[in-house]
């Protein structure tokens, strides 16, 4: 019984990640218009960074630096947040496709460098011992404080989204991503408000890398699949409802819940083709999300939807004034 | 017997209606001009012919044919040709290579329509092997017309065929327009220019905000005050 | 200056292989408008469908090549009228996010059906040529042969057919092509058909220098992308000349960096060129 409580928390803690990745895509796509497919490789960032300042010293790769985990998830931010500012100087005046060819890109090399650059990444063996939050205190049992740390960071940044979203600035980014040339004609620097965005997705990205290592403790290139990654994320933020970050939240549980559950059902096949059940299971999301682009393209709860509750709950306000 | 006629139609982009009744008919043979003030619709009529605005109410006939809200392959089909205002030849193609592109749907020999345009036009002849987007905004407008005569239509439609060209070159057009009219091919055209259209055309309609506000023909609409005062600057 | 030569002879056949796969995706994006993220992955599909003939039928690969093709073009055509083709309404973007679904499943098909290990059409070493100190493989002749004959036949249908015109003239406007009277949807399948079949031929062509894996087709991706965008996007010739460029340029780095980052440099002329020059280094066409 208590196995499978554990399972839960631990389960949900992985969901809370995919949620934060969900949110950052939101602000990048779904409030902006900006398509960014190396996910994976800003998510890798972050925790391979964090993962060399805190954990021990050790020969296996550079760095065990000894830092406190806070230290960690700062820098994991920052360094995502930098090398999305370089790609985006780049790419975001040009044209938007550029952007998404530009991210694989980022993500490729990424990827290289993680399996060729043993020195600094532990190479293909991954990097261990990755320290875990308030393992001294809680004695061993630190999952339910990792997911209360989670939810509260989940909760800053939906918040942080949701004000951001109704802000001025939110508006700005929707009205570069519906109809530039009005954006343009009013005097707003588009392409400014664009990398804005881009920066402040990649940098949540690089946090969710980085509290995935820590919950973890070890990570490998294996872990960072970084199309696997990336893509699980589109899936759940376009089944949520892009442009709607409790969409995006919810597209993260009902998506893993789905990929988990295909792990169930593949469990059940053949030993012989046991090997091979990671590929149905991809086939079965890429199935869901086709299906989904053809049939929902607006997701279970839409942008419009929080559109006309803001509306509602202003014109309360115009109400009582 | 009208060729085309488009009775009370309703349309637009999305849930605005830009057209709120238009009626117009074209008779074989005829030059037609539509004018009216910017945002009138006079465009937007001419596209819900062709298929590229959606109508809403009221139909459009060709020919005894209903061809309300056709796709606009289907229209060319149907034997309409449509020369849109702006970007209106494939730059990167020959000359020639763009008029045989007016023959796509075609699967006979082609060759005496082309020989046709080249003798309406011989400059066209003469660069027939340039890239249409290296010639001048006289010659694009050429280009484009006589892909339109490639299907030997019974109807051209023209959205605003002078729209940026050098003032010598307006007559140049307008001509040009009346050499196809000469061939037997009718012609419904939306100008700016319109004390000129007008001089030119056997009828006119004058649109506002949508709806017929005059119809006539061309030299009456030239001469009524009323209309003189709101288009032809006096 | 015999090291440069031998590297100038991989990179061309490298490059060849790479064209092969960035004209097909430089003609698709020029009239559908979106970049085709599953293009990769069609390259892994060619090769694998001429394996399947390799082996049930015990031929040599150049019989099983246009096979292969065909197979590939097909699914190519299908995967267009039943995903992408109710997409097109939409914005371009939808199509972009869908072929990466689109990729993720051609892959993981592949996967499945064959594993994830490699794979070879035939087994044991072909000796190389020796010629004036400089090794060629006849595979290489093949390739670079097949390339040159292929761009010919491409050049020539491009210029000299109706729907080659109407290709060219869907990729100058296409929304000028439909009131023209062109059949749009039946250039879009010819699209498919000729992009997806030099994508199997580069697959194919690529399984032969190396071997069959699953990824391999991903792998290129981004060399082809950078190729098309050297070439300036929707030009089938720029991305002929992006492709040898761009397998050149990788070869000749090998000296001075671990092979394994031959994409990064891809990569790295690519962004080059999008900063000095966006619409590619050839003349470019206006966006």
């Amino acid at each position: 019984m208590l196995g499978l409580i554990d399972y839960a928390i631990f389960s949900l803690c992985i969901v809370g990640i995919y949620g934060l990745l969900s949110l950052a895509l939101n602000i990048q796509w779904g409030m902006t218009g900006l398509f960014n497919i190396g996910i994976g490789a800003f998510f890798a960032i972050g925790g391979y960074t964090s993962g060399i300042l805190t954990s021990p010293e050790t020969t296996a790769h550079v760095g065990g630096f000894g830092m406190p985990i806070p230290v960690g998830l700062l820098a994991a931010m920052v360094l995502s947040a930098a090398i999305g500012l370089l790609v985006g100087l780049v790419t975001l005046n040009l044209r938007a496709d550029y952007l998404a060819i530009a991210t694989i890109g980022i993500a490729e090399i990424i990827r290289l460098i993680l399996q060729n650059e043993g020195w600094l990444t532990g190479g293909v063996r991954g990097m261990a011992n990755i320290p875990r939050p308030f393992e001294q205190i809680t004695g061993g049992q630190f999952e339910w404080a990792f997911l209360v740390m989670l939810i509260v960071i989940i909760g800053v940044v939906f918040l942080a989204l949701e004000a951001a979203r109704t802000s001025a600035w939110g508006r700005v980014l929707r009205a570069v991503r519906e109809n530039e040339p009005t954006a343009l004609a009013s005097g707003k620097d588009a392409t400014r408000f664009r990398l804005e965005a881009f920066v402040v997705g990649c940098a949540i990205m690089g946090l969710a890398g980085a509290l995935y290592a820590h919950l973890f403790s070890f990570i490998s290139p294996e872990a960072f699949e970084p199309m696997l990654a990336t893509f699980l994320v589109w899936v759940m933020l376009i089944a949520g409802g892009s442009g709607n970050n409790k969409g995006a939240l919810l597209g993260a549980l009902v998506i893993w819940a789905i990929w988990s559950g295909t792990q169930i059902l593949t469990g059940y096949l053949p030993a012989e083709l046991a090997t091979r059940a990671g590929a149905l299971r991809i086939i079965l999301i890429g199935v869901l999300l086709i299906v989904l682009l053809v049939t929902r393209p607006e997701g279970m709860l839409s942008e419009e939807s929080d559109r006309r509750r803001d509306r509602r709950r202003e014109e309360r306000e115009d109400l009582k004034d | 017997m009208s060729l085309l006629s488009v009775e009370g139609i309703y349309g637009g982009y999305g849930d605005v209606d830009i057209l709120n009744g238009v009626n117009i008919h074209v008779d074989p043979g005829e030059i037609v001009v539509i004018i009216g003030p910017n945002g009138a619709g006079k465009s937007t009529a001419m596209k819900a012919v062709f298929g590229l605005v959606k109508v809403r109410e009221g139909r459009i006939v060709y020919q005894d044919k209903p061809i309300t809200n056709l796709r606009p392959d289907q229209v060319v089909k149907s034997g309409i040709c449509y020369v849109p205002q702006e970007n209106n030849v494939f730059p990167t193609l020959t000359v020639q290579e763009n008029l045989e592109m007016g023959a796509f749907i075609r699967n006979d020999d082609y060759s005496a329509d082309l020989k046709k345009v080249y003798e309406l036009f011989p400059v066209l002849h003469e660069k027939r092997r340039q890239q249409a987007g290296a010639l001048s905004g006289g010659q694009r407008q050429m280009v484009a017309m006589g892909r339109a005569l490639m299907l030997d239509p019974k109807l051209i439609l023209l959205d605003e065929p002078t729209a940026g060209l050098a003032p010598a070159i307006v007559d140049l057009m307008f001509e040009n327009i009346k050499k196809i009219n000469g061939l037997g091919v009718s012609i419904l055209m939306v100008e700016q220019n319109a004390k000129q259209a007008l001089a030119m055309s056997h009828r006119g309609y004058v649109l506002t905000t949508g709806r017929n506000r005059f119809e006539d023909t061309g030299k009456n609409l030239l001469a009524n005050r009323e209309v003189a005062e709101m288009f032809l600057g006096g | 200056m015999i090291d440069f030569l031998q590297l100038t002879i991989y990179g061309i056949v490298l490059g060849s292989i790479i064209s092969l796969g960035a004209v097909g995706l430089s003609l698709i994006y020029g009239i559908l408008r979106f970049p085709h993220f599953a293009h990769g992955d069609l390259f892994t599909l060619g090769a694998y469908m001429a394996f399947v003939v390799v082996v049930f039928f015990n031929v040599p690969v150049l019989v099983a090549l246009p096979f292969g093709v065909a197979l590939t073009a097909l699914v190519a055509v299908a995967i267009d009228q039943t995903v992408y083709r109710r997409l097109r309404k939409v914005k371009p973007v939808i199509l972009l996010i869908a072929s990466v679904g689109i990729a993720l499943i051609l892959r993981s098909v592949i996967q499945l059906v064959w594993g994830s290990g490699n794979r070879v059409y035939e087994a044991g070493i072909q000796m190389p040529h020796l010629w004036m100190g400089l090794r060629i493989q006849n595979d290489h002749l093949i390739i670079v042969g097949g390339t040159i004959l292929l761009v010919i036949a491409l050049h020539l249908f491009l210029q000299k057919t109706k729907v080659g015109k109407a290709m060219r003239a869907m990729s100058d406007n296409s929304d000028l092509a439909q009131v023209t009277g062109i059949d749009v949807n039946r250039i879009i399948i010819w699209t498919w058909i000729i992009g997806g079949g030099l994508a199997a031929v580069a697959g194919i062509f690529l399984a032969m220098d190396t071997r069959l894996h699953p990824v391999m087709g991903w792998r290129l991706l981004l060399p082809v992308f950078a190729a098309a965008i050297l070439g300036g996007i929707g030009r089938p010739y720029g991305a002929i000349a992006g492709g040898i460029i761009i397998g050149l340029v990788q070869e000749y780095s090998t000296p001075f960096l671990s092979p394994a980052y031959k994409p990064a440099i891809a990569f790295a002329l690519m962004i080059l060129v999008l900063i000095v020059r966006p619409t590619g280094i050839f003349v470019g066409r206006k966006v």
